[in-house]
């Protein structure tokens, strides 16, 4: 087992340094320096030439990614030109709010879905059944902009019950108690991310239902509450450990969709702003964050697994 | 006298070649699937969906001259009515004929990302498969490596720079796209690659591209029919989600996300007829295509079928 982890540990962090050489020379060769950003629109080549040779910029890009993997590891992300802040301290000021709306709503899914899941599989072929299929085959057609428009359109802008944008608060605890204008942008995410879970719930629940020992378990005499909860449940969530972990990249892009319909200042809003001034230091350290993001994902999807199904065999 | 007693049988006659029983329609494999599929309700109302928005998209502006190009001061903001029949948006462009050059983007940009994804991903998938080994897990490395880039952001950083026209939105989708094809190849190719009629081909001399191409990827063409028509429901999502956010089509060129978002500056003032349109057509697209993709899947499967 520790051998296991070992070595999953080992492939995540050869995968990490690939894909960070990917990401840096994609975006180096789309982006190659930020000299026209500092110097003006009308700095003639010389300038240019001469800026990118005092700061760095002409040398070979291994070199260049080698010394900004180093100035990573000590914290440095390296400096927003066009919003004249470290790129660190941008971060810092928002990821709390983006960690808040995607955390609550991967949790609010969580919940919703497998008790959905487990009620879909056990009343399966039924109107209820039916409906809730329906009902996650149109969330899951539907791009996350045009449920928070539907969202919107209904509760804030003809109900008036919830604020049509997110908090705009810059402290976490007043977000967190202001359901008012929180509601909808985390329901928007929640709704999303239910429509995959509770499909997945649901075949997996309706495989173990067909197992031998819910058999048993029943013959028994047990009450089909303790069958659902004491056997069911346990078992068929198994999936969804792996699920949640590979649902990261999904959460990501919904953040940032999100974030921008609901004008929330998160990390998804910075990204967008960083596209349209094509801001390069932002981008790159945003996309090696979510490289990392979804790694490590991976990894504790496949750690956790290995840790609570106890057939899973390994070489 | 007969010594086995099993009944009474007919003289055999040796000068007549024996009658043939009643020979059965055809049943090949493909056949089955696609009775399958077309026995399915919702594949069939899939389909005709899919078959309504290409006839609305590609042959509607051939009856429907709309003007989308050229700005109508004169216009701006009409509901639908009398010339209008889905209104105009703030430049005076008709909605509908704008949907109609949407669909066409939409329906193009998801076909070819989604035939770029899996030309170069069956080959990708089948090549690892077959080839086994170092040079297996090498490449499954490679597409673990490319798996782990959060898909819409490289979409987007790339697309600020390359996205305004059809032709770079496929490549760039389906640049990204080709990954899960490949790993779904990859699969079927190890578990038909132990096959007998493969090692017959072997021995008969196939070389390696002629197994591949003449053997692996012909039988392993159910599984990519039904990732193609998921790959084009989440291509449409995708160029929706660059639309919407600006990063999309540009002028003339028109997408569907594009026009959400312009309506969307209005949601407040009433204009519906500039967002729930565009919408509908979105979402009933991409479900037609899910419908489609989970129809084929089922058709593909065996133990699903009845007999």
């Amino acid at each position: 087992m520790i051998r296991y982890i070992a070595r999953r540990i080992g492939t995540s962090i050869v995968v990490l340094i690939g894909v960070s050489i990917f990401i840096f020379a994609l975006l180096h060769a789309i982006y190659p320096s930020p000299a026209i950003d500092v110097l003006g629109s009308r700095a003639n080549s010389t300038l240019i030439a001469a800026w990118n040779k005092q700061n760095g910029f002409d040398d070979p890009w291994i070199v260049q990614y080698l010394r900004y993997m180093g100035d990573l590891l000590r914290g440095n992300m390296g400096y927003s030109y066009k919003l004249n802040q470290s790129v660190a301290s941008l971060l810092s000021e928002v990821w709390a709010r983006s960690a808040w709306l995607s955390g609550a709503s991967l949790v609010l899914a969580v919940l919703i879905a497998v008790p959905l899941g487990v009620y879909q599989a056990v009343r399966r072929n039924t109107f209820g059944d039916y409906a809730a299929t329906t009902v996650a085959f149109s969330l899951y057609a539907m791009p996350v902009f045009l449920l928070g428009l539907i969202l919107i359109q209904l509760f804030a802008l003809d109900l008036h019950w919830f604020s049509f944008e997110g908090s705009q608060s810059t402290s976490l605890p007043s977000i967190i108690v202001d359901p008012h204008s929180m509601t909808l942008p985390i329901v928007t995410l929640t709704l999303l991310t239910v429509a995959s879970f509770s499909r997945y719930m649901r075949s997996s629940a309706m495989d173990v239902l067909a197992q031998d020992y819910i058999k048993v378990a029943r013959a028994k005499g047990l009450p089909e509450r303790l069958v659902l909860l004491r056997h069911l449940l346990r078992n068929a969530c198994l999936p969804m450990v792996t699920l949640i972990g590979l649902s990261i990249p999904a959460l990501l892009a919904g953040n940032l969709i999100t974030e921008t319909l609901f004008n929330y200042k998160g990390l998804g809003l910075l990204f967008y702003t960083a596209l349209q001034n094509v801001d390069y230091n932002v981008l790159l350290a945003y996309t090696m964050i979510g490289a990392v993001l979804t790694i490590i994902g991976n990894l504790v999807a496949d750690i956790a697994l290995t840790v609570a199904d106890p057939r899973i065999r390994l070489a | 006298m007969s010594l086995t007693g099993a009944g009474s049988l007919p003289p055999l006659d040796i000068t007549r070649a024996p009658e043939g029983g009643e020979v059965g329609p055809v049943q090949s494999g493909w056949r089955l699937a696609l009775r399958e599929f077309t026995r399915n309700r919702l594949a069939v109302t899939g389909t005709g969906i899919l078959l309504f928005f290409v006839l609305f998209s590609f042959v509607g502006p051939v009856f429907y001259h709309g003007n989308y190009l050229t700005s109508n001061l004169l216009a701006t903001n009409v509901p639908p009515g009398t010339g209008y029949p889905l209104g105009t948006n703030n430049q005076g462009y008709d909605e509908l004929a704008l949907l109609m050059k949407g669909g066409q983007a939409a329906l193009e940009v998801g076909f070819f990302s989604a035939v770029i994804a899996i030309v170069i991903g069956a080959l990708y998938g089948a090549i690892a498969g077959l080839a086994g080994g170092i040079v297996d897990a090498v490449l499954m490395r490679v597409v673990d490596v490319f798996l782990s880039i959060p898909f819409l952001f490289i979409v987007l950083i790339v697309a600020v720079k390359f996205g305004a026209s059809v032709l770079s939105l496929s490549l760039l989708i389906g640049a990204f796209s080709w990954l899960v094809p490949a790993r779904l190849v990859r699969g079927e190719v190890l578990t038909l690659r132990v096959r007998d009629f493969v090692a017959a081909a072997r021995v008969a001399g196939a070389s390696q591209a002629r197994l591949i191409t003449r053997h692996l990827l012909p039988n392993a063409f159910g599984v990519v029919i039904v990732n193609v028509t998921f790959q084009v429901a989440d291509a449409i999502l995708y160029i929706a989600a660059l639309g919407f956010l600006g990063f999309g089509l540009q002028w003339p060129n028109q997408d569907w996300g594009d026009l959400l978002s312009n309506g969307i500056t209005y949601l407040q003032d009433g204009y519906w007829w500039q967002i729930w349109p565009v919408g509908a057509c979105i979402v009933l697209v991409v479900m037609a295509c899910n419908l489609i993709g989970d129809a084929a899947r089922d058709a593909l499967d065996v133990r699903l079928r009845r007999r």
